[in-house]
């Protein structure tokens, strides 16, 4: 599904402060696969992420998605494939938009957005619907901005928008940071639970390694810009959870 | 009480720039000047077209036109050449001094004897109740046509723009493009207030725009200290609110007139009611501690 071959990322380059965020990265994610990607601040995670979501463009090398070369797509070309979750709840959704809109918006990821309107009682029952299996009690609020629910609640809510219409790849950048303990695992177990059920392909940064060693299918540890560990399904198996504290060591 | 009359027309005349200001300031978030300029040239476009005896339907879609390319070349200068949006519109607003001197071929261009949009009927004895009743449907037109546009799904996008950018790219929106339409939207809603202020008043002036932002911005600061204030969420509400932020705008500047206040202090009367819009909610917010 995602083919990274060969890509590299410099930040600044020839300046004083030149970051070499990705050194050269050859990596291979296959349909359905759930990467878990763990590493230490500043290891290049998050512009791996990036470079697959198109905000970052690469120095050098090629990245494609389901066969397609996007190496110089811009992020909004991706969104026909790719769906995103923002360590800031505030970046997944917009604040002053009621929930319903914010929902109108993800369910349109694909498709242009034209001059008709969307938001009818039929699109009204499907989100209440949707909202509903969350269990949070939110079908009641979808007139209410989005700005009035808690972090935990918006990032929920962005998981659930990025199934409201054809998706495939699911970046999620530690998701659950800003959340507290409860929260982080409502959303970790919305999010694996729609991965499995919609069969995406999952991308996931966390600095948890309680939640690498629980979800995922494969763990990457990424260390100066490069991938340092790669962990597949058969091996994780056999892995321990104290093993991934040792990494870290 | 004719006074008031006029009042009341110029803040429907301006409503234009009201909902423009609402569309660059409150939606798209990009503080953008290139109102004075944008206004003066829907005023001069309309003066031009008007002199050349040239029929309605022409001259309302080339002053649209006019604003919007004018909006449009501040959102390019903006987002493609990243540009700070205030620098962005100042450019825009120097340059189109210029053009507006060049197109008109003079300062001021006066529409004696021609007759304008506000000739059309004549229902009333009263001629300020015949233009009343032409700004009154003119306004209710625009104000129909920006509510549909901001509840349909393109319309939701370009809300979502200025509230989170990061979201709405990922969600499959070119935001460059998003805020240079934004932007062109915003300077024709303007040009249209020029059309009508120009009509309304009988010429255009190369000055006319001076300083005229304020009108749009505390048009737009009233409204939002009720729609704060009374936590209004419906889009609807908050674009009548507007353009009744721009009437009682021009209200405290006819009562300002009328009281006997030197017109010369006009513009700083102007500067201190907005400040003091703006800073009232903060007062009686501390109050409240």
């Amino acid at each position: 599904m995602i083919d990274i071959k060969q890509v590299y990322k410099t930040f600044n380059k020839g300046k004083p402060n030149q970051v070499d965020a990705v050194n050269g990265i050859d990596l291979h994610i296959e349909t359905g696969e759930f990467v878990v990607i763990i590493g230490s601040n500043g290891s290049g995670k998050t512009t791996l992420l990036n470079l697959v979501a198109g905000s970052v463009i690469p120095t050098s090398g090629t990245v494609s998605i389901d066969g397609n070369d996007v190496t110089d797509l811009a992020d909004y070309r991706r969104s026909q494939w790719i769906a995103r979750v923002f360590q800031n709840p505030l970046s997944g959704t917009a604040s002053d938009l009621s929930i319903l809109d914010n929902f109108r918006l993800a369910a349109i990821r694909t498709k242009p957005k034209g001059l008709s309107i969307g938001v009818n009682d039929h699109f009204k029952k499907e989100v209440k619907e949707k909202i509903a299996t969350l269990g949070m009690g939110l079908e009641k609020k979808i007139e209410q901005p989005m700005g009035t629910l808690s972090g935990g609640q918006r990032q929920a809510l962005t998981l659930l928008m990025s199934i409201m219409d054809s998706c495939q790849v699911l970046l999620l950048d530690e998701p659950t940071a800003a959340l507290d303990p409860r929260s982080a695992e409502i959303v970790m177990k919305t999010a694996d639970k729609l991965i499995k059920d919609f069969k995406l392909t999952a991308i996931l940064i966390t600095h948890n390694l309680k939640d690498a060693y629980n979800y995922g299918t494969r763990i990457i540890q990424m260390g100066e810009g490069a991938v340092l560990k790669d962990i597949d399904t058969i091996k994780k198996t056999t892995l321990k959870q104290n093993d991934l504290f040792d990494w870290f060591g | 009480m004719d006074f008031y009359l006029t009042a009341l027309l110029q803040g429907l005349c301006f409503s234009g720039i009201a909902l423009g200001i609402y569309i660059s300031m409150k939606i798209f978030n990009i503080p953008d000047i290139t109102t004075d300029g944008s206004y003066t040239l829907g005023g001069v476009v309309t003066a031009i077209f008007l002199t050349h005896h040239q029929p309605g339907y022409i001259i309302l879609p080339a002053v649209i036109i006019s604003g919007a390319v004018a909006g449009a070349l501040t959102g390019i200068i903006h987002t493609k050449l990243k540009i700070n949006a205030l620098l962005a519109g100042i450019l825009v607003m120097t340059s189109l001094r210029s053009v507006n001197l060049i197109l008109m071929g003079r300062p001021n261009l006066p529409l004696n004897g021609i007759s304008s949009l506000f000739d059309i009927i004549n229902v009333f004895s009263n001629p300020n109740q015949n233009t009343f009743c032409i700004i009154i449907v003119f306004v209710i037109i625009i104000t129909l046509l920006i509510g549909y546009l901001l509840k349909t799904d393109f319309g939701i996008a370009m809300r979502a723009t200025g509230n989170s950018e990061s979201m709405i790219r990922s969600l499959g929106v070119n935001t460059d493009r998003m805020k240079i339409i934004g932007l062109a939207l915003a300077n024709a809603l303007t040009a249209t207030s020029g059309y009508l202020i120009t009509q309304f008043q009988g010429f255009a002036d190369i000055n006319m725009g001076i300083g005229i932002v304020i009108v749009g911005l505390g048009s737009v600061i009233i409204a939002e200290t009720i729609i704060n204030w009374m936590k209004i969420t419906s889009v609807w509400l908050s674009l009548i609110l507007m353009l009744t932020g721009a009437i009682i705008f021009q209200f405290v500047l006819a009562v300002t007139l009328d009281i006997g206040v030197n017109p010369n202090l006009l513009m700083l009367v102007t500067a201190v009611f907005v400040l003091l819009i703006v800073s009232l909610p903060r007062l009686s917010f501390k109050k409240s501690l």
